[in-house]
């Protein structure tokens, strides 16, 4: 098992080293670093489905201690130094986000942007994003989670116009703030139980430490109602809420996917939101556990109602929309709020072992599922600003004649966001909505089937345009976009439509649609593979999965 | 509230650190949301940072602790070095950042020939 357990180091380790290849590479080759970042997530990708192979071989827990195993856990099982750990629950998303990076990077090649200092970018977030779900320590998620928001920030820059900069500043002053608040949660949570290991925070809170005989440990039982604990849920919520993009802390969403390089939406509207999400999911349901909610139902209702909002808020901000990108950004919103509220369903009292597990399956399987349509249909709106300019929802009039397999994708996935069956969308929100009702929640249940309504505002809308609209000639909104960009205006300027998008485009969006329908027949694959978290969380255990 | 006034007393008189903590972060907070400057902003969001730095060494102070290089057979209080390898972590993230910042103020500046945001959404409203 020694080389197993050498894998999550390698997953973190190997994107942030060739990170920096592209950037010396320039001195040789100016164009190299496409196929250096190809290079090292095609071995990512390799790694991974390795990863994956022991992990849910039988369901194991693969940790790599940093700093060698002499040090780890030497009395009494406390950790000392930091953990990585690969189980069915982070292997699925760190599996998500090497397809995800692989497929983007082959879409960036035609799309770009090309320079080496874009792709040393690129790796570096798909390093930031894999520790971030890899690892076991509050304060290692932390610097993770910074280097994602560095990578990002930085790729948002990349933008052709300076609003660009603007809204990659926007994101940073905010994303900042998040963080901090973030750390000042784990602060909390460190001085009140003395370790910030995931594992062992979930025991101490718990009152089930096995060490520290003789100290304030033995005989401090369960700490879920002290006032740092509950201070330390709310700081957390808030920092990594702001991550998630959950409403009202989305504002810094819209600008940046709207301004960010359409390659680099893609990327980002997929997995950056999905790994704060996940983390947020992960603190809950390991370190925090539904025990914590039943102490505090407040805590668990107002998480509920924080959620719920960002749902109804997310979809009627994303109904009001003209631009495209911006509209699927507030969908984001409105996703996350719908993943979260899964989450606040699976830890809340009122939740019995069903409702939970129903609402754990809901959650992870709504978080890859959203991930892969997200970034299907950005690149789907990507394809159509650079083959035919078209940036708007008015635009979209009568595209579907023009480009009948973008198109064609863009509905597959449209409905997929509605939820409508088989497209994998419908297999998360069936969960989501079954977890709600058998808790009983019935406001829940009321938002997540009114959610659907509301998917359907924005989704026909451009549904509509594309095949219902029979306008002669797209009209292309130059409002929107004046003349600075210069794709745009050259594709105006010879009377539009003339550039095909690349194969890697449409084979990207297509794909992702292809995706989505088949996924949503594995549902049985799917809630195998998280069954090993929701028995964790059923048995109060802090680890998911058999230790190897 | 009788019961409490001892408390306050001892924060303010032996604990004043977290005090000054919580007003720089306050402060900090403020700056960013009302402050229409960009730099100052930034100073802001330094100075948010840096009150949650200063709340992980205050925490980390312990009275006659000992630096945690432990003798064999050594007594005595040691200080946890958790805390401060934190902290040490945190400020190189955050200087990482302010230079991220920083960078995209030049950009922004170079574009709209101003700091201040109101100005720059002027000239936004204009395009």
């Amino acid at each position: 098992m020694t080389d197993l357990a050498t894998l999550p180091a390698l997953l973190v380790v190997l994107p942030i080293l060739a990170a920096a290849l592209p950037i010396a590479a320039t001195i040789i080759n100016r164009r190299v670093g496409w196929s250096v970042a190809a290079l090292a997530l095609a071995v990512e990708a390799g790694l991974t489905a390795w990863l994956a192979s022991g992990v849910y071989a039988d369901g194991q827990r693969i940790v790599h201690r940093l700093g060698g195993t002499e040090l780890a856990r030497p009395d009494g099982g406390y950790a000392v130094g930091i953990e990585l750990v690969a189980d069915p629950l982070s292997t699925l998303v760190a599996g998500t986000i090497a397809t995800v990076s692989l497929v983007v990077l082959a879409y960036a090649r035609q799309a770009g942007p090309r320079g080496n200092g874009f792709y040393a970018g690129y790796l570096l977030l798909t390093g930031g994003l894999m520790g971030v779900v890899l690892t076991g320590d509050l304060f290692n998620l932390f610097v993770f989670l910074e280097i994602t928001g560095i990578a990002t920030y930085a790729l948002v820059a990349t933008g052709d116009r300076p609003q660009a900069a603007v809204a990659a500043l926007k994101y940073l002053l905010i994303g900042t703030v998040g963080a901090s608040m973030y750390l000042l949660g784990v602060g909390y949570l460190y001085v009140r139980t003395g370790t910030l290991n995931m594992v062992d925070l979930a025991r101490v809170l718990a009152g089930t430490a096995t060490w520290g005989e003789g100290t304030w440990l033995a005989e401090a039982g369960a700490l879920y109602a002290e006032p740092l604990v509950i201070a330390s849920v709310a700081f957390i919520t808030a920092g990594l809420g702001v991550k998630a993009a959950l409403f009202p802390l989305h504002v810094w969403q819209p600008d940046a996917y709207q301004e960010a390089p359409d390659t680099v939406t893609i990327y980002i509207s997929a997995l950056v939101s999905t790994a704060a999400a996940y983390a947020l999911l992960r603190i809950f349901l390991i370190v925090f556990t539904p025990a914590f909610f039943a102490e505090t139902p407040v805590a668990a209702n107002a998480f509920l109602v924080f959620s719920v909002t960002s749902v109804v808020a997310g979809s009627l901000l994303a109904a009001a929309q003209r631009n495209v990108k911006r509209l699927f950004a507030y969908s984001s919103v409105a996703h996350f709020g719908l993943i979260l509220t899964a989450v606040g369903v699976a830890v809340h009292p009122a939740a019995g072992p069903t409702a939970t597990r129903f609402a754990i399956y809901g959650a992870v399987i709504h978080l890859v599922a959203h991930a892969i349509m997200k970034a299907g249909l950005f690149a789907a709106a990507g394809s159509f600003a650079a083959g035919v300019g078209a940036r708007t929802v008015a635009s979209y009039a009568g595209l579907a004649r023009v480009r009948p397999v973008i198109a064609g994708s863009i509905a597959v996935l449209g409905f997929g966001l509605v939820g409508v069956p088989p497209v994998i969308g419908f297999l998360g929100k069936w969960y989501i909505a079954l977890g709600a009702i058998s808790a009983g929640l019935w406001p829940v249940i009321a938002v997540v089937l009114a959610s659907t309504l509301l998917s359907l505002l924005y989704v026909a809308r451009i549904l509509e345009k594309l095949y219902f609209d029979r306008a002669e000639t797209p009209e292309v909104d130059q409002k929107d976009h004046p003349a600075t960009d210069p794709t745009d205006s050259a594709v105006a300027a010879d009377g539009g439509r003339t550039a095909l998008p690349s194969l890697g485009m449409v084979a990207l969006v297509a794909g992702a649609a292809l995706l989505a329908v088949a996924s949503g027949f594995a549902g049985a694959e799917v809630t195998t593979a998280i069954d090993p978290l929701v028995e964790a969380v059923l048995a109060g255990s802090p680890e998911v999965g058999t230790n190897a | 509230m009788i019961d409490l006034l001892p408390l306050q007393v001892d924060v303010l008189a032996n604990r004043y650190s977290y005090v000054v903590f919580a007003i720089v972060l306050a402060l900090g907070l403020y700056m960013i949301i009302a402050s229409p400057n960009l730099v100052k902003q930034v100073i802001g969001l330094n100075l948010f940072q840096t009150a949650v730095f200063l709340f992980f060494v205050s925490s980390a102070y312990v009275v006659n602790g000992q630096i945690p290089v432990i003798p064999k057979d050594a007594t005595g209080t040691f200080v946890s070095p958790l805390p401060q390898v934190i902290v040490l972590t945190a400020i190189v993230v955050g200087v990482a950042m302010t230079a991220v910042a920083l960078a995209l103020i030049v950009r922004i500046y170079d574009a709209y020939g101003s700091l201040r945001e109101d100005a720059i959404r002027e000239v936004r409203a204009d395009d």
